[in-house]
C-alpha cells in the first residue's frame, strides 16, 4: 500500500513537473521575434505571434484572443522599450499568468538587450509619440539581432534547461549562417552607403545606421502623427536643395502621404518589407534582409542608369 | 557603481531569485507610478426646459441630463503602478462640478493581484463592476458623450462598488473568463449595505476570439443581485406641486439584473490604424420585488412594488480614415412596474406613463493624436415625453501616462 502511494505520488509529480521534451509556449509580440525564436527553438517551441506584418505594432487592441494566448505562454518575446505600451501591459494584467510578468524569466524585451538609438534628451508629448527608452525598432540591424539571439538563447536555457544542448546547437548553427549572411549583405549594400532616403516613420533607423544610409526626411512631422500639407511643403523644399533617392514606407503604413510627396518631386514610392511576412517571399529573417536589400539596391541602380540622383 | 552591480548580482544569485529589472518605464522616472490626467469639457444645447426624468425608472447615481451651456465634465486624475511583482494598484479620482460645487469623487481605488498565476486574478477595493461590456470603461473612453439609456436607467450611468472580485481565465484557445464579485451594496443602484456590508453579488462570463485576421468578437453574460434597504432616488418633480421636493422615494427589497453583451470589430488585416468598424450591443433586464416608501411624506405613503424593466442599445462606430470616426446609436427602454398603490409609484417616477423611452444619437469625432479628441454629437431624445434635440460638443484630452488600447 505504502509502495503504491509512493508510486502514485511520484507519477503525479511527474505529470505536474513538465517532462523534458514538452514544447514551450512562446508568445511573440511581432513576427520578427517569432522567427528568431523559431531559429533557436525549432520544434521545442510552440509559437504564437500577436501581430502580422500588416499591423502597426504601436496600435494593437488587447483583444480576447491575445489575452487567451498570453494566459498559456511560458515566455513572451516583445520589442519592448514601450513599443507595445498601449496593449501589452493590458494583456499581462488580464491574463492571470505570473510566469510572464515584467521582471520574471518568462518576460523578454529584445530592445533592452542592445544599445538603442534616438534616446530623447527631452521628453514631451509635444514631440509626438516618442519612446523614453529609445527607438524600439531594433530588429532591422542584423548585428543587434545577433546580440539579441545570444540573450534569447540564455533565456531559453534558463526556462527550459532540459533542452539546453539542443538550443545551443541550433544557436551555433544560426550564428554561423547569420555571420555569413551579414558579410554578404554588407558587401552587396556598399552601393547604398550615404544614399538619402525619405521615410514615413522612424522605424528604419537601425537599418540605416547599419548601412550608412541617410534619413533625408520623415513624412510624419512628429513620430506617430499623420503628415500635414505644411510639413510636406517644407520637406519638398529640403529635398529640392538636397535630393533623395526614394520614399519608403512599411506595409502597415498607408502610402497616401508618400504619394503626395512623390507627386511634388517625382520620387519613387517603395513599400519596403519591414518584418517577416511582409511579402510571400519573406518567410524568415534571412529572407527579410535579402528582400530589403534587393529592393533598395534595385532602386539605387535604376537611379544610376537614369543619371545621378 | 560596478562594485554595486556585482554585489547586487551576487545577492540575486545567492537568494536564488530569477528576477530581471522591471521593464515598464525602465528609463526616466522608473520608480514613479503612472500618472494620467484626463480633461473633459463640454458645451450642450437642448430645447426642453422641463426637468429630466426617465418614466418607469428611478434615477440615481450620475444619471441625468448634461448641464445646459458650457460645463466641465469628468476630469480624472489617475495614479497606477505595479506595487511589487505580485500586486498592482490604481487610484482614480474624478473632479467634477455638481450644482456649482466642485466635488472630488473616488471613482476607483483598488489593488489587483495579476501575479497569482493559473489564470486567477483577484481585485479588491472600489472598482467598476465587470457587469456588461461598457460598465468597466471610463467615461472618457466611451464612444459618445453620454452613457446608453439603459446604463442611465439601471446603474446611474455606471455600477461602481466596494468589494472583491475574483476571475479565472481558462487555458483554452478561445477566450473564456469567469468571474464573481461580492460588494458592499451601499451605492446606487443598491443601497443600505445589507447583509453586514456584503449586500451585492455579481457573476459574469466572457467569451471571445478572432475570426480570421480581420475580425474579433466578444460575447458576455452577467448577472447582478442585491438585497436593498432604502435605495433613494434623486428627486422627481414631474407635473406635481413643489412640496414633493421634500419627499424622496425609497425602495427596499430584492433586485436582480441580467445582461448580455456582444461586440464585433473589423479592421482590414487587423490594422485598426487606418480604418476600423465596431458593432456593440447590450441588453439588460431588471426584476425587483419589495416596497416603495415616500420618505418625508406625511401621512406616510407606501406601496408594494413589483418592477420589471429592460432596455437595450445598438451602436456602430466607423473610423473611415485616420483621426475621424462616425457613429450611430439607438437606445430603447421598457418598464412594467406594478404595486398596490399606483399613485405612490407614479410619484416615485416608476410609472412608465405609457411611454417607451427611445433615443437616436449620431456622433462625429476627430482625434488629433492618441491623446486628444474633439467630438460633436446630436441626439433626438425621446427618453421622456417631450422630444428633445440635444447638441453637444466635447473635448477629451489625456496628459501623462499612455492609456491602454482595450478591446
Amino acid at each position: 500500500m505504502k509502495k503504491f502511494i509512493t508510486l502514485f505520488s511520484m507519477s503525479l509529480l511527474f505529470l505536474i513537473s513538465s517532462p523534458g521534451n514538452a514544447s514551450l509556449n512562446v508568445f511573440a509580440c511581432e513576427p520578427e521575434w517569432a522567427s528568431l525564436a523559431k531559429e533557436l527553438g525549432g520544434d521545442h517551441l510552440n509559437i504564437n505571434t500577436a501581430t502580422n506584418a500588416f499591423q502597426d505594432p504601436h496600435h494593437i487592441e488587447a483583444r480576447p484572443s491575445l489575452i487567451a494566448k498570453v494566459r498559456r505562454a511560458d515566455l513572451i518575446i516583445c520589442s519592448g522599450a514601450d513599443l507595445e505600451i498601449g496593449w501589452l501591459p493590458m494583456l499581462l494584467r488580464q491574463a492571470g499568468n505570473s510566469k510572464v510578468l515584467p521582471g520574471k524569466t518568462g518576460y523578454f524585451e529584445t530592445a533592452l538587450e542592445v544599445t538603442r538609438l534616438d534616446i530623447p534628451t527631452e521628453i514631451s508629448r509635444n514631440l509626438g509619440d516618442i519612446h523614453a527608452a529609445g527607438n524600439p525598432h531594433v530588429h532591422l540591424d542584423p548585428r543587434r539581432l545577433q546580440v539579441i539571439a545570444e540573450s534569447l538563447l540564455m533565456r531559453l536555457i534558463e526556462i527550459n534547461p532540459e533542452n539546453k544542448s539542443d538550443y545551443q546547437k541550433r544557436y551555433h548553427h544560426f550564428k554561423q549562417r547569420w555571420q555569413q549572411a551579414i558579410s554578404k549583405w554588407q558587401d552587396k549594400a556598399k552601393v547604398l552607403n550615404s544614399a538619402r532616403i525619405v521615410i514615413h516613420h522612424r522605424d528604419w533607423v537601425y537599418l540605416f545606421d547599419w548601412l550608412g544610409i541617410e534619413i533625408a526626411g520623415a513624412l510624419e512631422p512628429r513620430p506617430g502623427l499623420p503628415t500635414t500639407a505644411a510639413h510636406l511643403f517644407s520637406l519638398k523644399k529640403t529635398l529640392i536643395e538636397n535630393p533623395a533617392l526614394m520614399i519608403i514606407h512599411a506595409p502597415h503604413q498607408s502610402p497616401r502621404a508618400a504619394k503626395r510627396l512623390s507627386a511634388m518631386l517625382d520620387l519613387p514610392v517603395i513599400e519596403l518589407p519591414y518584418t517577416v511576412g511582409s511579402t510571400p517571399q519573406t518567410q524568415n529573417l534571412f529572407d527579410l534582409f535579402d528582400a530589403i536589400l534587393e529592393t533598395l539596391i534595385q532602386e539605387k541602380l535604376k537611379k544610376n542608369i537614369d543619371g545621378p540622383a | 557603481m560596478k562594485l554595486q552591480s556585482t554585489l547586487l548580482g551576487t545577492l540575486a544569485i545567492t537568494i536564488g531569485m530569477n528576477y530581471y529589472p522591471l521593464a515598464f518605464g525602465q528609463t526616466g522616472n522608473s520608480l514613479n507610478p503612472d500618472i494620467s490626467l484626463t480633461l473633459d469639457g463640454r458645451y450642450t444645447h437642448y430645447n426642453n426646459d422641463s426637468g429630466y426624468e426617465l418614466p418607469g425608472f428611478m434615477l440615481g447615481g450620475e444619471a441625468g441630463r448634461e448641464t445646459q451651456g458650457f460645463s466641465i465634465g469628468h476630469n480624472e486624475l489617475s495614479i497606477s503602478s505595479y506595487i511589487d511583482d505580485m500586486f498592482y494598484g490604481k487610484l482614480n479620482t474624478v473632479i467634477a462640478d455638481h450644482a456649482g460645487e466642485t466635488e472630488v469623487e473616488l471613482e476607483e481605488a483598488f489593488i489587483e493581484a495579476p501575479g497569482i498565476g493559473h489564470g486567477f486574478t483577484v481585485k479588491g477595493g472600489r472598482f467598476f463592476s465587470d457587469i456588461g461590456y461598457l460598465n468597466n470603461q471610463h467615461a472618457h473612453s466611451w464612444d459618445f458623450t453620454d452613457a446608453p439609456l439603459i446604463y442611465r436607467g439601471l446603474f446611474g450611468n455606471q455600477l461602481i462598488d466596494d468589494g472583491i472580485q475574483i476571475s479565472w481565465l481558462a487555458p483554452t484557445d478561445i477566450f473564456l473568463k469567469l468571474g464573481a464579485e461580492v460588494t458592499r451594496g451601499g451605492r446606487f443602484p443598491a443601497g443600505g449595505a445589507t447583509n453586514k456590508g456584503r449586500g451585492a453579488h455579481t457573476v459574469f462570463i466572457k467569451l471571445g476570439g478572432d475570426a480570421g485576421s480581420d475580425h474579433a468578437w466578444q460575447l458576455g453574460f452577467s448577472h447582478w443581485a442585491a438585497d436593498i434597504e432604502e435605495r433613494t432616488s434623486a428627486s422627481h418633480s414631474h407635473g406635481h406641486a413643489s412640496e414633493e421636493a421634500t419627499e424622496t422615494p425609497a425602495f427596499s427589497g430584492d433586485s436582480k439584473v441580467s445582461g448580455v453583451d456582444f461586440i464585433w470589430k473589423w479592421a482590414p488585416n487587423g490594422n485598426s490604424r487606418e480604418q476600423n468598424f465596431k458593432i456593440q450591443a447590450e441588453y439588460f433586464t431588471r426584476d425587483e420585488t419589495g416596497s416603495i416608501e415616500m420618505l418625508g411624506s406625511s401621512p406616510a405613503e407606501a406601496s408594494s412594488y413589483d418592477g420589471k424593466q429592460s432596455g437595450w442599445y445598438l451602436q456602430g462606430v466607423y473610423q473611415f480614415q485616420p483621426r475621424w470616426r462616425l457613429a450611430y446609436r439607438f437606445d430603447q427602454l421598457e418598464a412594467d412596474n406594478r404595486g398596490d398603490d399606483m399613485d405612490v409609484l407614479t410619484e416615485a417616477g416608476l410609472n412608465d406613463e405609457d411611454h417607451t423611452p427611445e433615443r437616436s444619437t449620431i456622433m462625429l469625432d476627430y482625434s488629433h493624436s492618441e491623446y486628444s479628441r474633439l467630438r460633436l454629437q446630436y441626439a433626438k431624445d425621446d427618453s421622456y415625453e417631450d422630444t428633445d434635440n440635444v447638441i453637444s460638443f466635447q473635448y477629451i484630452m489625456t496628459l501623462g501616462a499612455h492609456g491602454a488600447h482595450r478591446f
